[in-house]
């Protein structure tokens, strides 16, 4: 599980993220809403120990968390709408490449097993450039759960991705999800949050404007509160 | 920590084996450079003994920046860096790692380039070849280990492949000079004696500019 | 020496220090101090020459300790004070560039020689200029700020390195050894002529100090204008 603890982000003075506490449990899909240059790039960043905080504090799993803290960045999988793949490599040497680094054991059996859940078995062996989108956003969730981590933070993932691999990136966090995984993601695209996710949160300007459960919340409910929110904090 | 270094260098040698980006375009330039020097010097027998030392460190220099840039530009491809960054160890495990690659890759390109300087400019070696193996590992260690942590900060920039040579060159100068005025002694026939101050010259340098880096690297891969 | 654009009353005491320093020192080395037998006027460029190379290393020690203070620290004044620092050294080490083959030429009879200190300055100013470009590249402040500083320490450790080697490099080919005095044939200096470069070196210290204020004093400037725009930007 994730806690924040009071954190803090300026940049040259200016302050990015307002003091914001929250905690995560175990299993729970977390998703945060905001519009541009609410801070949530900066909030991700931080929670996947990216960025140090300006103050406050992290704790992952009961342990506290900086930059630095290299053994807890396992406990952690980060897909971003970069691949972090390595284009002229296939992915098996891909995943290889991660499996190695974060010592997976097993490596082979692991590689076949992530590559048969996100469905891309039968490629392994290409280059991923001749991937699309779609599978390279794909095979970059496999790169991610290859080290089993407890927590998966997403960036945005369903950028430039079309309705078969937004369905399939969906089924796939679902299964994530049903595994007790935690899960953590931002995105603009409030209608997937909501069917995907069991919590909403929405920063505006560095501060957290909404925080509740999304069971029982319909869609258009959703979107009434939501425009409220972020159109009060441009007036 | 050891297999993410290896993991590390793993990954950069296959990338190349697959692309030979580096070498190939390292291989060519220096082979560009033979080519340019043949044209540019009257090049006597005299005048090759004293000029040919340095322009295999010249050679060395120049291809070793194509290297240097290509490493890093290979990195922000994807933004893997960032997924490097996010690999469970320390983080200048990235800069060994890709150190050791980059000196991997120099390496094969000066086996070809040195022995292709006296075939193309007929010249007949004939001082001690255990010592100038010794003088060109000793620089090419110093000079690729700075190269590649001023290439990391470089590759922060659009304009890293212009500011490289700028940043890396006056900071090598030590490690050229020493380089250069060894090899001339060796291609005279002399001893270790002679050239020691000038290897200590650059083992001290290769440990300043090992250790320097391995401290500062965490701030250059701030993010 | 905080982070305000306004300069105070201390400055300006520096400033007319500086003034009446620079009046005394011209004195002494135009009226007091003789001309030199064999070089004539010519000779007394020697003052501004030395008294810069002192200027332009001492300035990049400072950029080597804001470095260091700011990747500690991350207080932007230590960025302001060594970009104002680099920038000040840049014109010190070209003064010494300059002066240096002006005097060459003189009393060697050669525009440039490859004489250990100087050879270094002009590896220095080639530091410097890195420096700068860093500076000049398209990054964000934060990066902009943290990269130098790691280049400024790295650049500063080198130099005493580039030295050494150029001074043994230097040995090997020019036996002739330059010594110490005003004509660098190892003559000793003349009493009124110690003091004269040492008051020299003093007055463009001074100097030095006097342009590093309005330098961070620029800096804070430009750097609040820059914040008044980005609040101005996300306001609209």
């Amino acid at each position: 599980m994730l806690v924040a603890e009071q954190l803090e982000k300026s940049i040259g003075g200016k302050r990015i993220i307002h003091p914001i506490s929250f905690k995560v449990t175990r299993g729970e899909f977390v998703t945060v809403l905001g519009p541009n240059g609410a801070g949530k790039s900066t909030l991700f960043k931080l929670l996947s120990l990216a960025t140090q905080p300006s103050k406050g504090k992290i704790f992952i799993n009961g342990s506290k968390a900086t930059t630095l803290s290299s053994n807890l960045r396992k406990e952690i999988g980060v897909i971003s709408h970069h691949t972090f793949l390595y284009d002229n490599l296939s992915a098996l040497e891909n995943l290889k490449f991660y499996g190695q680094a974060y010592q997976v054991c097993d490596l082979d059996k692991r590689i076949k097993e992530v590559l048969r859940f996100v469905g891309l078995q039968l490629y392994i062996h290409d280059p991923v450039r001749t991937y699309s989108r779609g599978m390279q956003q794909r095979l970059s969730i496999a790169r991610a759960i290859l080290h089993n981590p407890s927590i998966l933070f997403l960036d945005e993932p369903y950028t430039g991705l079309d309705q078969h691999a937004i369905q399939i990136l969906n089924s796939v966090l679902q299964s994530l999800n049903k595994d007790n995984r935690t899960i953590f993601m931002i995105t603009h695209n409030y209608e997937e949050a909501l069917t995907l996710s069991n919590r909403l949160i929405v920063l505006t300007k560095g501060k957290v404007v909404y925080d509740a459960d999304t069971s029982g919340i319909k869609a258009e409910d959703f979107r009434r509160i939501y425009l409220e929110l972020v159109g009060s904090e441009k007036s | 920590m050891i297999n993410a270094l290896k993991a590390v260098i793993w990954k950069d040698i296959i990338m190349e084996y697959k692309t030979k980006q580096m070498t190939s375009s390292m291989l060519v330039f220096s082979g560009l450079v033979i080519v340019i020097f043949g044209f540019a010097f009257e090049l006597s027998i005299e005048v090759l003994h004293k000029v040919l030392p340095g322009m295999i460190w010249v050679a060395m220099i120049f291809s070793s920046i194509l290297g240097l840039n290509r490493s890093f530009m290979l990195e922000k491809n994807n933004d893997c860096m960032q997924g490097m960054l996010l690999l469970p160890c320390d983080r200048t495990i990235i800069f060994l790692g890709k150190f050791c690659a980059n000196f991997l890759f120099v390496l094969l390109t000066q086996i070809i380039i040195v022995p292709g300087f006296f075939v193309f400019f007929d010249y007949r070696f004939q001082g001690g070849l255990g010592l100038l193996v010794l003088i060109l590992l000793v620089g090419t260690i110093g000079f690729i280990a700075i190269g590649t942590f001023l290439a990391a900060l470089a590759s922060n920039s659009r304009m890293s492949d212009m500011l490289l040579p700028i940043i890396l060159f006056p900071i090598t100068v030590p490690l050229i000079i020493a380089g250069v005025q060894s090899t001339s002694l060796i291609f005279q026939g002399q001893g270790f004696d002679a050239i020691s101050q000038w290897f200590y010259l650059m083992l001290v340098f290769d440990v300043i500019f090992l250790v320097i880096p391995y401290m500062l690297f965490d701030y250059v891969m701030e993010v | 020496m905080n982070q305000n654009y306004l300069l105070g009353k201390r400055h300006n005491i520096l400033g007319w220090t500086t003034f009446f320093l620079v009046c005394i020192s011209l004195y002494m080395i135009f009226i007091v101090t003789p001309t030199d037998v064999r070089l004539g006027i010519v000779q007394k460029i020697f003052y501004f020459h030395v008294a810069s190379a002192w200027n332009a290393f001492f300035a990049f020690f400072i950029v080597f300790l804001t470095s260091i203070m700011y990747l500690v620290k991350r207080d932007r004044k230590y960025d302001v004070i060594a970009v104002a620092s680099a920038e000040i050294g840049v014109i010190f080490t070209t003064i010494v560039l300059t002066t240096g083959p002006i005097w060459g030429r003189s009393s060697w009879n050669a525009w440039w020689v490859w004489e250990p200190r100087l050879t270094t300055t002009l590896i220095l100013w080639f530091i410097y200029i890195a420096y700068i470009m860093i500076r000049m590249s398209d990054m964000e402040w934060e990066k902009k700020s943290r990269l130098s500083a790691v280049f400024g320490i790295i650049g500063f450790i080198d130099v005493p390195i580039v030295f050494m080697a150029i001074r043994w490099w230097n040995t090997k080919l020019h036996p002739v050894v330059f010594g110490e005095g005003t004509d660098q044939t190892g003559g000793g200096l003349d009493t009124i002529m110690l003091y004269t470069l040492i008051l020299s070196v003093f007055t463009f210290t001074a100097l030095y100090f006097y342009l590093l204020q309005k330098g961070i004093a620029i800096g804070n400037m430009r750097n609040k204008v820059d914040e008044i725009k980005d609040n101005f930007k996300n306001a609209i």
